[in-house]
């Protein structure tokens, strides 16, 4: 689901910059999504959750967009993407439920920074120009940091809860 | 004149009521034609029913004065619709028997004919075109302007054809040279005015290009299909288009969404294809997407009589929506009047975006009438549009006449989600009470509010005795009014034409001064006097005449119900 | 707003402001990604595309983007959208639905749709059930999944809708996955670029009455052939189909229905001609 393995090895800086970007703008929509959801269900301190990670999220890629500079940060293949399936770090929207809990929220967060993690880990390693694997290498230094941050969030939600959606004793309704 | 033609597989005899009534029209009478005919495909019996006059007739008369019988098999099965006057003619060929007993009252005259032995002895002429020459002679058709027909109508088929035919005629008159001459018609007047031979299925479709429809979507059924099949190529003409679909499922929802896209968009149906509808026209109402569906009535219920008339289909057309979905419904009421009723349907579905079910009926749809040129009426639709639209845009913005401004696709800020979910003033749904009753409110008060003009009823004459009736029976009441007028009594035509939205005030204006009403229709249960009783008010001496098709209602039988019945 | 502006064409611009009634992991919300991303990259403003649904929640989904929308009665989007089109060939139309609306009560529409070859672009967000009235089986349900209408299961073999869509015509068949929302974009981009009657079946799981089907992000793949043009050679792959092959299957080259208009339209006075005595 990653699609680390769908990727060509980048080649420069701006293409490098532009891939970082568009994961952190798809992360911010994602984010934004979720929060939504979370509104309209009811589940408001998720909604908040959500929508600071978004902003979260929108910090990083306007950083993206300063540290390009001149350079910019036009994705290539445009509104659709990079990959073929999506981003290394987008939220897994078909995970979310209108139940969760903070600590499903931070978990899921988590999980996509670890595969930005290996994303950019992977990159690194498979780059020639020595540029582009400085830049990698300092995003993979900026994701460690993400993936440390959520681990510390995490530690004020300790316990599981296993909440799911069927501890709603309420049957869904028909709508239409 | 009243003529019957009758005759069975290959005799042609729908084709020869045609041409009569093609030459007795060129030669400035005026006139119809109905058919009537078995369940076969073809090789059917078959009549051909006519009436021929020199004043304008809207239907059939009481008796028939001319029976023509090319053959009389399976004859007796028009023996309802066929009666000989007292003293009428019966041409019948020795060589094929007796008429039926059915068709024969005591008193009836008969002329021979011998068909079977002219065509026996003449190879080229035709059984029916011999019958179609005896029967102008004795009608008085100038044999000129009937060649003219028969040479137009086999031209493409050869000389030698025209030749055999026009001798075939021409035999006819002479073997009735010495007939009685009772049964000629009047020299006709000369008319200054252009007239049309037409059909009201035709004039429909006519009416529909002048009020602006360029989208149909057709699924054929009897009797509507002839308005689909006029207007497939005159639509391309125009710059229009009519596309076949799948089911009535499919066209109800294709000029949905045609219209949704800015086009006044048409299609024709009869009774099964209008309960299939109806969902889909519930959802224009609610969307508020203007369109026009033509119901041209047949007998009924469920597959019922599909070649035959009836004006059942008024309880489906005015109650059949789900909800409260108010719409428009209009009744043409003769001939012509299926012109201007379908140009008028499609101008107020445009102005007031909301359906439009035009009933017409098969007496009106499959009738062919020599008409004076219906005059050109200003009725082209004019849909509000949202041109400069200021964000956010309110499809369904409340106030005014109740009419919105509609956003056609393409319009830059005009974009909304049209929807049969209950919505929004912005067309958000919603199950809020507030927006459910505000919507309503607007649906009613659009169309409860727009002026309609005269054009709702025909009101005629004067006194306390009126005849109420609808759709095709007006022109049979007129008729039956006009008898009881040469006797002295004065009966009003009340006849609405527009019968979805009601119209109190004006029924009331109507019905001022008169105590005494027959309400006219046909049908069994009575759908249109208990549509009566349920909006207006009517005067307690109120009789109904009622009966169910497949039969006509004659002017002689509301005649007598008017004088006989305490009306007058 | 000037007519001369230009284009924004990011997906957040086709993205309404109203909030989706979908429960929170459903499909759709993928699916409304994927839309948003490719109706960007065809590059129109918001105003040239017309969205038509039926009833259902997949159907709700014109109402979420910023074009113009249609959201008729249960199985009827598409004559709806072929009357669209046709009077307003300028417009770039799509079609949504669901399993149930599309394939059951709308089943004839959609065979004479994929027949007629209008140019429209055709998504069925396929959850194997009927979401919005709470869990009845729809005709891609299998035949022995158990639901209170139909207990023990409907026991009928389910639909097929590729070999119905190929068989009657349909010039574009691909299946997608939801959760692959830039492969589902992308295969949206192409199937409106190709003229005529364009299909894609896009699997999107129902989180409330199917969370088994939180198992196909693992079942689905990639086909192992690339599309053809062969109808039947897309036919013989359709036999060995799992139901979970991803991608473009079948690009055909039949012209697409669009009638031909009248150049200069004649007055209405001639018809006259043909009733005058």
């Amino acid at each position: 689901m990653s699609g680390t393995s769908d990727i060509q090895p980048v080649s420069s800086s701006a293409q490098l910059y532009a891939i970082a970007h568009e994961i952190e703008t798809d992360a911010v929509e994602r984010y934004n999504l979720l929060a939504e959801q979370m509104q309209t269900h009811n589940n408001e301190e998720l909604a908040r959750i959500f929508l600071d990670l978004a902003r979260a999220e929108g910090l990083h890629a306007e950083e993206i967009r300063r540290l390009a500079g001149d350079l910019g940060v036009e994705s290539k293949r445009g509104p659709i993407g990079t990959w073929r399936t999506e981003s290394p770090e987008s939220a897994d929207l078909s995970a979310a439920h209108y139940l969760m809990t903070p600590r499903d929220a931070l978990q899921m967060a988590l999980a996509g920074e670890e595969r930005a993690l290996a994303f950019y880990t992977g990159l690194a390693s498979a780059a020639t120009d020595p540029a582009v694997k400085k830049l990698a290498e300092d995003f993979v230094e900026e994701e460690l940091e993400h993936v440390e941050l959520c681990h510390r969030l995490l530690r004020r939600y300790p316990l599981p809860t296993g909440v799911t959606a069927d501890d709603d004793p309420d049957p869904p309704r028909a709508s239409d | 004149m009243s003529v019957a033609m009758v005759g069975s597989g290959g005799a042609g005899v729908l084709t020869t009521g045609s041409m009569l009534l093609e030459a007795a029209c060129a030669a400035g009478w005026n006139g119809l034609l109905t058919r009537s005919v078995g369940p076969q495909i073809r090789g059917g019996e078959a009549a051909a029913l006519l009436r021929l006059a020199t004043r304008s007739v809207e239907c059939l008369a009481d008796h028939v004065d001319l029976l023509v019988g090319i053959d009389w098999v399976s004859a007796q099965r028009f023996e309802s619709e066929i009666a000989l006057a007292p003293g009428g003619l019966i041409i019948s060929d020795p060589g094929a028997g007796a008429p039926p007993a059915a068709l024969t009252p005591a008193g009836a005259r008969i002329i021979d004919l011998p068909l079977a032995q002219l065509t026996k002895t003449n190879p080229g002429w035709r059984a029916n075109m011999i019958a179609l020459g005896a029967a102008a002679r004795l009608l008085g058709l100038d044999e000129e302007v009937l060649q003219q027909v028969i040479k137009q109508h086999f031209a493409a088929k050869g000389q030698d054809v025209v030749g055999a035919n026009a001798d075939a005629v021409a035999a006819g008159g002479c073997a009735v040279a010495t007939a009685p001459s009772e049964f000629r018609l009047a020299r006709p007047q000369k008319t200054i005015t252009k007239r049309w031979l037409i059909t009201g299925n035709e004039a429909a479709g006519l009416g529909a290009l002048r009020g602006g429809v360029r989208f149909a979507a057709a699924y054929p059924i009897t009797p509507a299909t002839e308005i689909l099949e006029w207007l497939a190529p005159n639509l391309a003409k125009v710059g229009g288009t009519l596309v076949q679909a799948e089911d009535e499922l499919a066209s109800i929802n294709m000029i949905v969404g045609a219209s949704y896209g800015g086009v006044p968009s048409l299609t024709a149906t009869s009774g099964p294809g209008l309960s299939l509808m109806i969902e889909a026209l519930g959802l224009a109402t609610a969307a508020e997407v203007p369109i026009v569906v033509v119901d041209v009535m047949r007998g009924g219920p469920s597959t019922g009589i599909p070649t035959k008339s009836e004006q059942t289909d008024l309880n489906i057309a005015v109650y059949g929506l789900h909800g409260e979905a108010p719409h428009l419904v209009i009744a043409p009421q003769s001939v012509t009047d299926c012109l201007l009723a379908t140009q008028w349907a499609t101008f107020l579905a445009e102005m007031l975006q909301t359906p439009a079910i035009v009933l017409s009926d098969q007496s009106l749809g499959q009738t062919q009438a020599a008409v004076s040129r219906p005059p050109d009426v200003a009725f082209i639709g004019l849909r509000l549009r949202a041109t400069d639209v200021a964000a956010p845009y309110k499809r369904y913005a409340l106030g005014g006449s109740g009419v919105s401004p509609m956003a056609i696709p393409g319009t830059r800020g005009g974009q909304y989600t049209a929807d049969g979910l209950t919505h929004t003033e912005r067309g958000i749904p919603t199950g809020s009470a507030r927006d459910h009753g505000a919507q309503l409110d607007k649906r009613r008060d659009k169309i409860e509010r727009y002026a309609y003009g005269d054009l709702w009823a025909t009101l005629e004459g004067e006194g306390e005795v009126a005849v109420l009736t609808w759709g095709s029976l007006t022109g049979v009441a007129r008729e039956a009014i006009s008898l009881a007028r040469a006797e002295g009594h004065n009966v009003r035509l009340i006849a609405p034409r527009l019968l979805l939205p009601t119209r109190p005030t004006e029924m009331v204006a109507a019905l001022a001064g008169v105590s005494r009403v027959l309400v006219v229709e046909q049908s069994h249960s009575a759908q249109f006097h208990r549509y009566l009783r349920a909006h207006y008010t009517l005067p307690e001496d109120t009789l109904v005449l009622h009966r169910p098709g497949p039969l006509p209602i004659r002017p002689s039988e509301i005649y007598r119900q008017l004088t006989r019945g305490k009306n007058l | 707003m000037s007519a001369t502006a230009p284009l924004a064409c990011k997906p957040g611009d086709y993205k309404s402001e109203t909030k989706p009634i979908w429960c929170p992991g459903c499909g759709d919300y993928h699916v409304l990604m994927a839309l948003t991303r490719a109706l960007a990259a065809l590059g129109l403003p918001p105003e040239q595309f017309a969205i038509v649904s039926g009833i259902g929640c997949s159907s709700r989904i014109p109402a979420y983007t910023t074009c113009y929308g249609f959201h008729g009665v249960h199985g009827r989007s598409l004559p709806v959208a072929a009357g669209l089109k046709i009077v307003r060939p300028d417009l770039t139309v799509i079609v949504a639905s669901g399993d149930g609306d599309g394939y059951s009560i709308g089943g004839n529409h959609f065979m004479h749709a994929c027949r007629r070859n209008v140019d429209l672009t055709y998504l069925v967000m396929d959850n194997h059930i009927y979401g919005m009235t709470k869990g009845q089986p729809s005709p891609t349900t299998e035949p022995d999944f158990d639901t209170a209408l139909t207990p023990g299961g409907t026991g009928v073999r389910p639909f097929n809708p590729l070999v119905v869509a190929l068989a009657s015509g349909a010039n574009f068949v691909a299946r997608a996955y939801a959760g692959n929302i830039h492969e589902t974009a992308n295969i949206i981009v192409e199937a409106v670029r190709h003229p005529g009657f364009s299909f894609i079946e896009i699997l999107s799981p129902c989180v409330t009455y199917r969370p088994d089907q939180r198992a196909w992000k693992d079942r689905v793949h990639a086909a192992p052939v690339t599309a053809t043009d062969d109808a039947a050679r897309a036919a013989r792959r359709l036999m060995t189909d799992d139901g979970f092959n991803l991608g473009v299957l079948y690009r055909g080259n039949r012209r697409p229905f669009q009638p031909v208009v009248a150049a200069v339209p004649c007055d209405l006075v001639e018809f006259e001609k043909g009733f005058e005595i």
